[in-house]
């Protein structure tokens, strides 16, 4: 990792950045005083609080911190739910695979490293963090055996990877106001679709029904493709195939790209609201959002 | 010359990234642009705007859907157990690109630049490894590419046009990379060099200059960057 390089590529969204840096000096010197002798795992926290120190938690932006508030609640629930499932003593099922345990370590790791990084952009502004025991992964009983069947864990991942990638999208408009941020916003949102798609592919791996690693159409042409009624929600407005009014379906006279096609091609945003209504089902009452 | 101290800035950072194969047409000398047939004498990204960034989606979006067109009329033998998901998934994705160039096309209008000619001779497409590489590496590329010009743009409905398509592209990334080798679905070690970074669990962004160059290799036309 090149803090440089890092620097220049914000300086190109932000050209303020160095004006934003330059008072704060100090800050800056003892960062890279301190930038040799740390570990690289350490380094995201490291990184957000100088940019915390750079930017000041009273010129993020109005909006930018809850956004980042309600990004960091859902990547709470994400670390904990994989956290548990490779850690839970009351997890049952067993890994088909040592390549399937590691991808879920993989993922948590990168759900760990986006809390980390959240956090240090918040500094006191972030929200109170969510611990294991505020979640409920098994949503009051409609996925009972979400830590004792692996298909079940793996259909609730499916949804929570999939709801990430709205999530983000929905917020993304409301971050313009802080290039940066939304950089690093973007990033995290397609890692969270690289999560969703290799989520897809273990389903299809540990059954006989075939789930692309793309958000299709469902079997009867419904929105959700994931065979789970209960997570309706989580898909509700996937199968949108108009597109700042051009219709994709055939779009061009490509006779190929079908309804499911047009849907494949294009991941829709989902409101703060619903996704807030999603994420409840996986918290503890007085705990929720 | 350089009516604005930003644009000369933006100019100059450029020239000194020494990207090669493109060319490079100082900010003042905009007013040339537009005159000629783009696929005469190149296509301009004017990045003064939206336009230029939606024009620069479309060009990669153009790339990908030849790349993937070529693969679906050179019948490429997959192989192994799931030999006929690849093929099928290879088909869903051409036609993913496509809607996509074909979107870019009808939204940009008469402010789209032309066609692009390409250069695929790099590519071996009788052969299943030389395919999904470079897949892989258009497929990482263009979710760099979406996540470097998403905080270019002005308008938020045009960010979150790029962000329906950029998730969809990643996924595409993470599944061509489990076919190359299982489990590398979001590898972010191994894309340092495009940005990404591992510790903080971040995918991949490039800034324009840098995708171009990239995939310059793969683009007879000439593309002229202003404005950047």
């Amino acid at each position: 990792m090149n803090i440089v390089n890092i620097l220049e590529e914000i300086e190109k969204v932000d050209g303020e950045v160095y004006e934003r840096l330059n008072p704060r000096r100090a800050a800056m010197k003892s960062f890279f005083n301190i930038g040799k002798k740390i570990s690289l795992a350490a380094m995201p926290l490291a990184l957000g609080s100088m940019f915390q120190k750079a930017y000041g938690q009273s010129s993020l932006p109005s909006g930018v911190a809850d956004v980042l508030n309600f990004a960091l609640a859902l990547e709470y629930l994400e670390y904990h739910f994989y956290n548990h499932a490779l850690l839970g003593t009351d997890v049952t099922f067993t890994y088909p695979t040592a390549a399937a345990k590691t991808a879920i370590t993989t993922i948590r790791d990168h759900e760990k490293a986006h809390v980390d990084l959240l956090v240090g952009a918040l500094g006191s502004s972030a929200r109170t963090p969510i611990a294991y025991a505020d979640t409920d992964f098994r949503a009051g009983g409609t996925f009972a055996n979400v830590y004792t069947d692996y298909n079940t864990f793996l259909a609730v991942a499916q949804g929570f990877e999939d709801t990430g990638v709205r999530a983000y999208k929905g917020q993304a408009a409301n971050l313009m106001a802080a290039p940066g941020v939304l950089q690093t916003a973007l990033q995290i949102h397609s890692v969270e679709a690289r999560h969703a798609s290799h989520i897809r592919q273990m389903r299809t791996a540990a059954g006989s029904t075939v789930y692309k690693p793309w958000v299709s159409l469902g079997a009867s042409g419904q929105a959700n493709d994931s065979g789970v009624a209960a997570v309706d929600a989580v898909y509700a407005g996937e199968d949108l195939t108009v597109q700042a009014g051009a219709n994709i379906v055939g779009i061009g006279g490509f006779s190929g790209i079908t309804k499911a096609a047009a849907v494949e091609s294009f991941d829709e945003p989902l409101d703060k609201a619903s996704v807030v209504t999603i994420a409840n089902l996986f918290l503890q009452p007085g705990k929720r959002l | 010359m350089f009516d604005k101290a930003v644009g000369r800035r933006s100019f100059l950072q450029y020239a000194g990234a020494g990207a090669a194969g493109i060319a490079l047409v100082a900010a003042g000398c905009s007013k040339d642009r537009g005159y000629d047939n783009p696929t005469m004498n190149g296509a301009t990204l004017d990045f003064k705007d939206d336009t230029g960034v939606l024009n620069y989606a479309y060009a990669l979006e153009q790339l990908e859907a030849a790349f993937y067109i070529q693969v679906a009329n050179s019948n490429t033998q997959f192989t192994g157990t799931n030999a006929a998901a690849k093929k099928a998934y290879f088909q869903d994705i051409q036609f993913h690109e496509i809607a996509h160039r074909e979107f870019f096309k009808a939204a940009l209008s008469t402010s789209a630049i032309g066609s692009l000619e390409v250069d695929f001779s790099s590519i071996d497409f009788s052969s299943e490894a030389s395919v999904l590489a470079t897949a892989m590496a258009f497929e990482d590329l263009g979710v760099a590419a979406y996540n470097g010009a998403g905080p270019r743009l002005k308008n938020g409905t045009f960010l979150l046009l790029a962000g329906k398509i950029v998730s969809v592209e990643a996924r595409h990334a993470a599944y061509v990379r489990d076919m190359v080798s299982n489990g590398s679905f979001a590898d972010l070690n191994s894309l340092t060099s495009l940005g990404a970074n591992n510790s903080g669990g971040l995918d991949a962004a490039l800034t324009p200059d840098k995708v171009l160059a990239v995939a310059s290799k793969y683009i007879k036309t000439k593309i002229n960057v202003i404005n950047l």
